[in-house]
């Protein structure tokens, strides 16, 4: 049965082997193991930008494949770097504290460290009592559990909630805006508990880990190229059997599924949440790399960006929506970032920090309407019949 | 023969308009039945309420031995009950081959676990060629359904609904656009299926409707103007008044 899943999908083994090519090649060329030609700050703007694409792979499934275009998945992603950022900055405050405190005559009661640091962590919005959503950040395998389960029901209540009603199309999309939105207001308010604006910080620092920054940021690029591995194979194998037609069939015509006895809304619902579960995992691999997390990052155009990578890159097709991803990140990456140099024209001065949106905003619509297959429908151009 | 499917009293309106004006049907199981009536006559909507897309203002729809309501369901589980349904325009999924199109429609498990773990056997591949080889497509297997003929895609359709196993077929024109020889294999096919179930045909057309040869149900604003064979029904003065005559 593997075997014929791998051979029916052969587009699955060469992402593979690409992907283990490049791990391999960073990790040889990285600062850190390996020779020092990548610094470290670009090791972590890969790791991030697989991280972008294990995203992009469930925006794939949601939009691409099942035909829902969801403006809120990085929500998910963003709440998944929210629950693992709690017990980073937890624990690494926790060991600060209790290093000072220990400076003192008499060992300090638990008590005491606990507020210690919730001063340390909520001084910033005023308060030192520890939110009761904080209630499970000490524990590691809690958070890592959190990590999938709160955005996992948030988006099981979301979707039943929307699905039942048969919203669909736009308003659907308008909906999904609207959930990611309202999140993002509420995390920018001080008494929500993690720390309104300011965000969680710090996230780079392994608590309780001496390793420099280059192999921190080695473990995590390798941990990112592992997940969009895993989140590849995952998402190949959903859409290879019987699920994958039904999805679909429900992007083409629903009704008809419908009508051919398939629980449509189920199955709408349970792509929403797995696909909400792999953009979780994804920003909360993502976060640590980045360092830090605020409400901003789950600002509507996030996710409306998503969907402009999923769309270059080629939706309906896996390694469409990765390519996509890599390739718009990191150019955007590139001339948002200062590294591009200004165009100066004497009358007025090309900067491409400003116009770089423009360009992505232009080459979306082109794409669109001249090449709706995206970057990964020249691969059709070749003579195979491969196509995941 | 026991009633498989029984219809009674449904009415329904759109903004005040009253598309179907109590209404009785039946149909026993293995019959085959013709409804026919001019446009507006409630034929699609009559459909629309058996397959649970419209929601009648009042009646009753019964079915099978166990008499279940089939108004508390929605289109899935009335799908599921055995109930299949073709549409006027041939809607198949034309992003995928005709094989995959067979094999979603195969009456299996629906529930979405057994769908994601679902992996054709050898007996599903074999009932797959099977079906094409009934609708005759069977050299078209791999290819994408988009890629077909019209009246290819209504016969794919038309395997799609037989590989649902439903005990009532309900099939909307299924002659519309056809060339003559084309009409001829529909014509065999649903009388095929009529053997071993029941099979509603809606059709304009009234030559294809003296192929099938079966008893004939007229509707006529919504409600059933006359019923019987097709000459009792276009001798009926109020038949050839409403609709022959025009």
């Amino acid at each position: 049965m593997r075997q014929s899943f791998i051979a029916k999908n052969p587009s699955v083994l060469v992402f593979l082997s690409i992907l283990a090519l490049f791990t391999l090649l960073v990790t040889v060329f990285a600062e850190g193991p390996g020779a020092g030609l990548i610094p470290t700050s670009f090791v972590k703007t890969l790791g991030k930008t697989l991280c972008l694409c294990l995203i992009a792979i469930a925006m794939d499934l949601i939009w691409g494949y099942t035909g829902i275009l969801s403006l809120g998945h990085f929500a998910f992603f963003g709440l998944g770097g929210y629950m693992i950022g709690m017990w980073l900055m937890y624990e690494r405050t926790r060991l600060i504290v209790s290093d000072a405190l220990a400076q003192g005559d008499i060992p300090p009661t638990e008590a005491e460290v606990v507020d210690a640091i919730g001063t340390q962590i909520f001084g910033v919005v005023g308060s030192s009592e520890f939110p009761v959503v904080w209630m499970f950040a000490d524990s590691l395998v809690l958070q890592l559990m959190l990590v999938v389960l709160v955005p996992g029901v948030l988006a099981a209540i979301f979707g039943w909630l929307a699905f039942r009603s048969r919203v669909t199309g736009v308003y659907l999309s308008i909906l999904t805006q609207a959930m990611t939105l309202a999140l993002a207001l509420y995390l920018f308010q001080n008494d929500s508990g993690l720390r309104g604006n300011n965000g969680l910080s710090g996230l780079q620092n392994l608590p309780g880990v001496e390793a420099p920054q280059s192999e921190v940021s080695m473990w995590f690029f390798w941990a990112s190229a592992l997940a969009l591995g895993l989140g590849y194979m995952l998402a190949a194998w959903v859409v290879s059997g019987k699920f994958g037609s039904v999805i679909r069939g429900i992007r083409d015509n629903e009704a008809r599924v419908r009508f051919l006895g398939y629980p449509v809304e189920t199955f709408k619902l349970a792509v929403f949440t797995l696909t909400a579960c792999i953009a979780a995992i994804a920003g909360a691999l993502y976060y640590p790399q980045a360092g830090i997390i605020n409400p901003a990052e789950m600002a509507p155009v996030a996710s409306i960006y998503l969907a402009v990578w999923v769309a270059i890159g080629g939706r309906g097709r896996l390694y469409g929506a990765v390519i996509g991803a890599a390739f718009v990140s990191l150019v955007s990456t590139w001339f948002t970032g200062g590294q591009a140099p200004d165009i100066p024209l004497g009358f007025y001065t090309i900067k491409w920090v400003d116009w770089w949106q423009v360009i992505l905003g232009l080459s979306f619509v082109l794409v669109t309407l001249f090449a709706p297959k995206g970057i990964g429908g020249l691969f059709d151009l070749l003579p195979r019949k491969d196509r995941t | 023969m026991s009633t498989l499917l029984e219809v009674s009293g449904v009415s329904v309106s759109f903004d005040g308009f009253k598309a179907i004006n109590n209404l009785s049907f039946q149909i026993a199981e293995a019959e085959l039945r013709a409804v026919i009536g001019p446009n507006g006559a409630g034929k699609t909507t009559f459909m629309d309420i058996v397959t649970g897309k419209t929601r009648p203002d009042e009646g009753r729809v019964i079915w099978g031995e166990k008499s279940v309501s089939l108004l508390d369901m929605d289109e899935a589980q009335i799908a599921r009950q055995g109930i299949g349904r073709k549409f006027q325009k041939p809607t198949v999924f034309e992003d995928q081959t005709v094989r995959d199109n067979l094999m979603m429609a195969l009456k299996k498990d629906r529930w979405v676990i057994a769908v994601l773990l679902f992996r054709a056997s050898s007996a599903d591949n074999a009932r797959v060629e099977e079906l094409a080889a009934e609708v005759g497509l069977s050299d078209q297997l791999d290819r994408i359904a988009g890629e077909l003929s019209h009246g290819q895609k209504q016969w794919l359709e038309i395997g799609m609904l037989l590989a649902q196993e439903p005990r009532l077929l309900l099939v909307d024109e299924p002659a519309a656009g056809m060339t003559p020889e084309e009409r001829e294999h529909t014509t065999d096919l649903l009388v095929e299926a009529a053997k071993t179930r029941a099979v509603v045909v809606v059709e304009h057309d009234m030559e294809f409707v003296r192929r099938l040869n079966c008893k004939v149900t007229v509707l006529h604003e919504g409600a059933v103007l006359a019923e019987g064979g097709l000459d009792h029904v276009t001798s009926n003065p109020e038949v050839i008044d409403v609709y022959l005559g025009r």
